[in-house]
Order: C-alpha cells, then sequence, then structure tokens
C-alpha cells in the first residue's frame, strides 16, 4: 500500500510540463505504480486542457455513422479564417505521407530489467530512454548516475544491500526518493514500494534497510552528514546522492 | 476620466467576444479525429486545424517565448495529431485532453532542448500518450504472450480473423468494420464473439 505521494499542486504542475525533466521522471515514475495519482493526473490534465482550450461537455461519441460531413462544414469555407502562414502549414501537414502499420508496435512496450548486486527490478517506463552510468559501489551502497543533464539536478537509482544503512544526514537543497522496490525505514516511518519521500533541509535521517532496497533518487545538492565520525564521510556525501 | 472608464468595457466586450467564439469546443472534435484515423479526411482535419492552431499557438508563445518556437510548436503538435489519430481512443477521455497531452510532450521537448541542448526527447515517456497504456486487457502485458495471441489469431478462420485484426491491432470501431466489410453490424458483434470465445480456449489450454 502506498502511502507517500506528490502533493496535489505538484502534480498540477507536472501535468502543465513547468517540472524540471528529473523531477518529472521521477513524478512519472510513482504515477506509475500507483493507481491513486493515476486518476488524479488523468483529471487535472482535463483541466489544463480546458483552460487552455475551453470546456468540453462532449458525450462520447457512438460512432461515425453520426457525422454527416456535409451538413457539418456546410457550405461556407474554412479556410477563410486562416492566414497564408497557417494554410501552407496545413497543407504541409496534410501532404504527409501516411505512418499506418506501426499500430501494433506502438501497443508494446516492453520492459527494460536491470541487474545490480544479485537483485533485479524493473526500470519505471519514464527511464527508459536515458543513459544510465554503470554501477559503483560503496560498502552496501551501490549507485548508478542517469544522464539526464539537468543543471545542478541529480538523479541516480541507488541500491542499498540487506541490512545496510546511510549514516544520519541532512540534505542541503531537496532531495525526493521514490521507492522502486524492497523497504526501508528511518526516524519518520517505514516505507514500501512506491511511496514518494520528499525531503528537504528541515529533515534529519538515518535510513536503514532490513530486506534491501532499490530507489530511484533526485537530488538538488549533495547531502550533509550530521553526527560525529560520520561527518568526516562528507566528501563521500556528493557520491550517494 | 471617459477614456478609463472606456477601456475597461472594451475589454470587457472583447473578452464575451472571444469566450463565444473561441472558447465553444466544437461538440464534433472527436468525431472529427475519428475521421481523420479512419479516411485521411482533409475537411475534418481542416476544421481541427482551424480550432486548434490559434491556441496553441499562444499557448507556445507563453511557454517558449518566441513568435517562431510557437510556430513549430503548432506545426509539431498537429502533424502528431494528422499521424496518431488512430491512437485516439473517444471513451477515453475529451479529444481536447488527447491533444493537450500532445502539445504538452513537444512543448517539453523543445523547451528542454533550448535549455540544455539535449535532444533525448523525453516527453512521450513521461506522459505516455498511446491509448494501449492504459488498457484494459492484460493480454498484451506481455511481448511473449502478445506474439502467442497473433499466432492464435493467424489460425482463426477468415472472416473472424478480419474481425479481431480490425478491432484489436487497427482499433476500427465495430461499425467501421462492418461498412468496411458490407456486412450487417450484427455479423461483425457475432464473429467477433465467436472469435474471443475461441481465443479465451486457446489461451487456456497453453497454460494449463
Amino acid at each position: 500500500m502506498i502511502k507517500l505521494h506528490p502533493e496535489t499542486p505538484m502534480l498540477s504542475s507536472f501535468v502543465a510540463g513547468e517540472l524540471p525533466a528529473s523531477v518529472s521522471v521521477i513524478i512519472a515514475s510513482h504515477v506509475e505504480m500507483c493507481s491513486q495519482c493515476q486518476q488524479e493526473v488523468e483529471r487535472l490534465t482535463q483541466q489544463a486542457a480546458n483552460a487552455c482550450f475551453g470546456e468540453s461537455n462532449v458525450m462520447p461519441m457512438a460512432g461515425v455513422d453520426s457525422v454527416q460531413i456535409d451538413d457539418e462544414f456546410g457550405s461556407f469555407s474554412l479556410e477563410a479564417e486562416l492566414n497564408s502562414n497557417e494554410l501552407s502549414m496545413l497543407e504541409a501537414i496534410t501532404g504527409m505521407a501516411p505512418e499506418r502499420g506501426t499500430i501494433v508496435d506502438t501497443a508494446v512496450v516492453e520492459d527494460k530489467e536491470i541487474e545490480v548486486s544479485g537483485v533485479r527490478f524493473t526500470i519505471p517506463r519514464a527511464l527508459r530512454t536515458v543513459e544510465m552510468k554503470p554501477f559503483q559501489g560503496l560498502g552496501k551502497l551501490s549507485r548508478s548516475r542517469l544522464s539526464l543533464e539537468d543543471g545542478d539536478i541529480r538523479t541516480s537509482i541507488l541500491h542499498i544491500d540487506k541490512g545496510g544503512s546511510v549514516p544520519t544526514h541532512t540534505h542541503k537543497g531537496f532531495e525526493i526518493t521514490l521507492l522502486l522496490q524492497g523497504s526501508f525505514e528511518d526516524e519518520m516511518g517505514c516505507y514500501h514500494a512506491g511511496d514518494f519521500i520528499w525531503l528537504d533541509g528541515k529533515h534529519t535521517h538515518q535510513p536503514v534497510t532490513k530486506t534491501g532496497c532499490v530507489c530511484l533518487t533526485v537530488s538538488s545538492n549533495a547531502i550533509r552528514f550530521t553526527k560525529g565520525v560520520s561527518q568526516l564521510l562528507n566528501p563521500i556525501g556528493q557520491f550517494i546522492y | 476620466m471617459q477614456k478609463s472608464d472606456g477601456i475597461p468595457q472594451f475589454v470587457e466586450v472583447n473578452n464575451i467576444i472571444s469566450s463565444q467564439s473561441e472558447d465553444q469546443v466544437p461538440a464534433e472534435l472527436s468525431s472529427w479525429l475519428t475521421l481523420v484515423a479512419s479516411q485521411r479526411d482533409k475537411r475534418a482535419f481542416t476544421a481541427i486545424f482551424t480550432f486548434f492552431a490559434p491556441k496553441i499557438k499562444r499557448f507556445g508563445i507563453k511557454q517558449l517565448n518566441t513568435e517562431a518556437m510557437a510556430a513549430e510548436l503548432v506545426q509539431e503538435t498537429l502533424s502528431k495529431v494528422w499521424n496518431k489519430a488512430h491512437l485516439f481512443d473517444p471513451s477515453k477521455g475529451a479529444a481536447t485532453t488527447w491533444v493537450y497531452s500532445i502539445m504538452r510532450n513537444a512543448s517539453f521537448d523543445m523547451l528542454r532542448k533550448i535549455k540544455t541542448k539535449n535532444e533525448l526527447l523525453l516527453g512521450d515517456d513521461i506522459w505516455p500518450i498511446e491509448t494501449e497504456e492504459h488498457s484494459d486487457s492484460e493480454v498484451y502485458a506481455d511481448h511473449l504472450m502478445e506474439r502467442q495471441m497473433v499466432a492464435y489469431v493467424d489460425q482463426l478462420p477468415e472472416a473472424q480473423q478480419l474481425v479481431v485484426k480490425g478491432v484489436y491491432f487497427q482499433e476500427l470501431s465495430q461499425e467501421q468494420l462492418a461498412k468496411q466489410l458490407d456486412v450487417p453490424i450484427g455479423t461483425v458483434k457475432s464473429r467477433l464473439r465467436l472469435a474471443l470465445a475461441k481465443l479465451k480456449e486457446q489461451v487456456g489450454e497453453s497454460h494449463d
């Protein structure tokens, strides 16, 4: 059962295409796993479409038979409403060769699976064309950076092996974690596959995983270790996220 | 003072005019899309184009800043509408929502290209627009299974094959098929029923 979701304002910006690529990708990956957010995204998309094109109160149509072209378009010329640029664009588009025959192909989306430290998991659909750098390991942690080129924001896939943990740390910017597989816990609770966890500088936590887990993480800045000797690890905060 | 009173009034009148002429979404939009999908009907597409082009342009100027980029967005979006109309499923949502998704995806990729010089197209992966994405038939969830199904379909009697392929692979409506095959719609329905029963049987057998 997924407990943590992106908040509605964030989903609205997501639907409008206003968020950075990395944040859009992690939200899309959550939405893939979460039927509740799928419905919410559908509702918000409809809302955005209405704001852009006007309200449509059309009933689902019965079939082509119900349309009578001649009555529909009448004797007036629709082209008269278009300027010359628009007209030539219209002609360029309708002059394109048909793209038939690809219908069956688009129906099949193959899942991309990868393996890290002996654990297999499925890459979210939203990420399947993004290049992944090779996994790098540090103790029970392995991390692969995704080549999203999104300014200062970094996107990674993080695997923590059974019994592994990340020392207590805080975040200078923000950090979003989407748990793809397995579970982990910290001072604030226990998280399961699909949970969308947003943390910022106000939070300090020490995630521990009993089962092992795979996460997708998006982070605007390096993390900072806050306790005792682990502060010596601060240079490797850069490594993890 | 009269002047400053006049301007808001003028703006208001303009708003009323534009809300009447522009914000009215034609009820025929989804039928037009179906006509484009089934017959590549240019009259229907011209109507679609006339409705959407100015609105997409407005959206484009807001998102992409320049007139030229906005025009590119109009072309990109409406080209996809022309080519992918067969993927539009009126039972799953309004035509405006479908076109919005195509436009938003294209605009997202264009903006990213400007900002990061990155050619990777992510829009359609972040917001999938194929109707199959939310398909309730789990048969196609699995690639191998799909190939298997195609093989089963090929073993059906030809009349049944045509119906199954028309409905599931080409996404024609039963009415469209009846017309194309020149048989009553009842015949299409009964052929489909028979074919599906046979397919179910075969799938069941191979799973035992």
